[in-house]
């Protein structure tokens, strides 16, 4: 009896099963479908269609979608004036919930439906594993939040830019910074997390790049330790002329107010996670003169306060993340072509390597590598208490 | 000589901070056998009570040393009240429970004041003023010793003594010990048992608020997880230095924060605490009880 119904059990849960493929199949033919009317559409003249890939759905959709509306936004903007040499823009999605495996699912669709130019990915992971079947195909990428430095940086993709600031630009911009400040000797000290502790790895790495600077003491302090007076003593010792910190407003007031304290009064350099008005607050006299980068602000910027507005009236919401940059994006791409007069790959790329384009991220271009010149970190300096642009 | 002079000196204020807190863990587990986790956010509250007090006097224009006095004064009555509360409440209803359940039950008061001072107060970090004056003497020195840190040092070493005389002479330090020997026969002999564990909670909190109020001021900032830190150090410096014993406590702190110190200083501060729990190991391995722990024959 017993091995009767386990039996049964057991086909009941194959039949499931089953059902369960089955409605996948399903629901991929369906996507399929879809994707002959997008391409039957690819084919009529006049439209030029604009591929927007990455996380559309899943747990990082949040990240995807809004670029989705962005490109959405700027097509209808440029339609409406008579479309990109005449021909009107469409966009088209596919789906890689930031997963590398579907990820070139998605670029060997878009190579299938003869797609020139892609708004994507999201992930840094899946635009890796996406990145070598678009350049075979001579498609041109940009993505609006790829943000890991090799994408660029290994000069093995030429056909992929991006809006966002690489991982490492705000250590670049730093140490140049230091640099620019006369600084030769720096202790470069961060908090041992995967934030502050990556940016000063590349500060590292910079410095020892660099002629005429060098690093004196690479070290990690333990956040929430009750004094940080051994690692003054030893930033003292160890003859620095300035401080690159990496991590968060927290450590970087009791480091520097320690600093100070004992009577060390050279630079003190730090990241975006000490241009905070909390690090004033609490360091108070102890934070006068210290330096920290930032992201750029765009937020006066008119074609970012249009694209908000636009998506506002269009969607009835604000932006999600990395909206200004997709937004940027895609009206960078579609310059690019206007200004190639084709979607010819040669001529498309060269466009964004020279022509400069107003984008809601500020005036840009991109560099032999794709990454946005004019996009990015600034450095700020706290004056009177506040924050100030350092020029 | 110079480096090593500071590293030592740091130490000796790092060791300093942890004692003030670590004594009370030390008394209290002396007494009634109980690791009181809620110890650490006692300091917290001290430390907050010293800001609010310090804020309001302040404004209303005290003049600067007159601040820290009061602020001190403040903090450890306020503290004491705590400590005397959560001894009431979270403690005293479970006396003849397993060792267990007082335990967990401080974790719970732990966790519950945290959460308390974090939704009353809030949860970012909050400046802390400098309450400890500039001494004119200190000035040429200030490389070496900083003003606050040898306040912090005079302040521990002041407790400590303090605590010591107390505890040798006074009836109730008598009481005291004599409740630690044996709680049975202490009540037998007519000790009040109670009142002695409460004035253990309380002179152990009060100890942990004069700390909060100070290293507040030199650190310069506070936050509603500060004490969490904190407690974990001092806990194992109590250890370290054999829980349940004062003197203990006050050695125990002071190996840490030199072994801290000059771990940061000669090797790096990524291995800060490794350095200190490995000792914290090497020392429980030769001697389980700790460095000045009495081994005690279990009591079946």
């Amino acid at each position: 009896m017993r091995v009767k119904l386990s039996l049964i059990a057991l086909c009941l849960a194959m039949v499931a099963m089953l059902a369960a493929c089955g409605g996948e199949a399903e629901k991929i033919e369906k996507k399929d479908a879809q994707g002959d009317v997008e391409t039957g559409e690819v084919a009529a003249p006049a439209k030029l269609v604009l591929g927007v890939a990455g996380a559309h759905s899943g747990d990082l959709a949040s990240y995807g979608l809004p670029s989705i509306n962005a490109a959405k936004l700027v097509a209808a903007k440029l339609n409406a004036a008579g479309g990109v040499n005449g021909a009107m823009v469409e966009v088209v999605s596919q789906d890689d919930q930031c997963k590398p495996e579907l990820a070139t699912n998605a670029a060997t669709k878009m190579v299938s439906d003869e797609v020139k130019i892609v708004l994507g990915h999201i992930c840094s992971g899946a635009t890796k594993a996406a990145m070598p079947i678009y350049l075979e195909s001579e498609i041109v990428v940009m993505s609006p939040s790829a943000t890991n430095p090799p994408l660029t940086q290994s000069g093995e993709y030429p056909n992929f830019f991006r809006t966002i600031a690489p991982d490492d630009a705000q250590a670049a911009l730093e140490v140049s910074f230091a640099k620019g400040l006369g600084l030769k000797k720096i202790a470069v000290i961060h908090d041992k997390g995967d934030y502050g502790k990556g940016f000063a790895s590349f500060c590292k790495q910079f410095i020892e790049a660099e002629d005429g600077i060098e690093v004196v003491l690479f070290e990690g302090v333990t956040p929430g330790a009750v004094d940080y007076s051994a690692v003054v003593q030893k930033i003292k010792g160890s003859g620095a002329d300035g401080v690159i910190f990496g991590g968060y407003h927290p450590e970087a007031s009791k480091i520097v107010s320690g600093m100070r304290k004992k009577g060390v009064e050279i630079p003190f350099l730090s990241d975006d996670g000490v241009k905070d008005d909390t690090f004033i607050k609490v360091a108070g006299k102890y934070a006068e003169g210290v330096y920290a980068t930032g992201p750029m602000d765009f937020s006066d910027n008119p074609v970012y306060q249009e694209a908000v507005a636009a998506h506002k009236k269009e969607f009835g919401a604000d932006p999600g993340p990395f909206f200004p940059e997709a937004y940027s994006a895609a009206l960078a791409l579609l310059n690019a072509v206007e200004n190639a007069g084709s979607t010819d790959y040669a001529k498309v790329t060269e466009a964004l390597r020279t022509k400069y384009v107003d984008t809601a991220v500020g005036k840009l271009k991109f560099d032999a590598k794709g990454d946005a010149e004019g996009v990015g970190f600034s450095v700020y300096q706290v004056k009177d208490g506040k924050y100030v642009e350092v020029k | 000589m110079e480096y090593f002079l500071e590293l030592l000196l740091g130490g000796l204020t790092r060791g300093s901070i942890y004692a003030l807190i670590a004594l009370g863990y030390t008394m209290v587990y002396g007494i009634i056998e109980l690791i009181n986790f809620a110890h650490g956010e006692i300091y917290m509250i001290g430390a907050f009570t010293g800001l609010i007090v310090a804020g309001l006097l302040t404004m209303l224009g005290f003049p600067g040393a007159s601040i820290l006095a009061i602020a001190l004064v403040c903090a450890v009555i306020w503290a004491a009240a705590y400590g005397y509360t959560i001894e009431k409440v979270a403690y005293k209803p479970l006396r003849g429970a397993p060792r267990l359940s007082p335990l967990i039950s401080a974790i719970g008061m732990s966790i519950f004041l945290q959460n308390y001072v974090m939704l009353s107060q809030t949860s970012d970090f909050l400046p802390f003023p400098e309450l400890i004056p500039e001494f004119g003497f200190m000035k040429g020195y200030n490389s070496i010793m900083s003003s606050s840190e040898l306040v912090i040092v005079g302040a521990t070493i002041l407790s400590c003594i303090g605590l010591t005389l107390f505890i040798k002479f006074t009836k109730l330090g008598k009481a005291m010990r004599a409740t630690a020997q044996n709680r049975k026969m202490a009540m037998l002999v007519g000790i009040n048992v109670d009142m002695v564990i409460s004035a253990t909670f309380v002179i152990g909190s009060s100890l942990a608020a004069v700390g909060g109020v100070l290293i507040a001021s030199h650190v310069g900032q506070i936050n509603y997880f500060i004490g969490f830190i904190a407690g974990i150090k001092a806990f194992t410096a109590a250890v370290l230095g054999g829980i349940g014993s004062i003197p203990g406590a006050m050695l125990g702190a002071l190996v840490l924060g030199m072994t801290e110190a000059f771990a940061t200083g000669y090797v790096s501060s990524d291995y800060e605490d490794v350095f200190a729990f490995c000792l914290l190991v090497l020392i429980l391995i030769f001697r389980p009880a700790g460095i000045m722990g009495k081994e005690k024959t279990q009591k079946v």
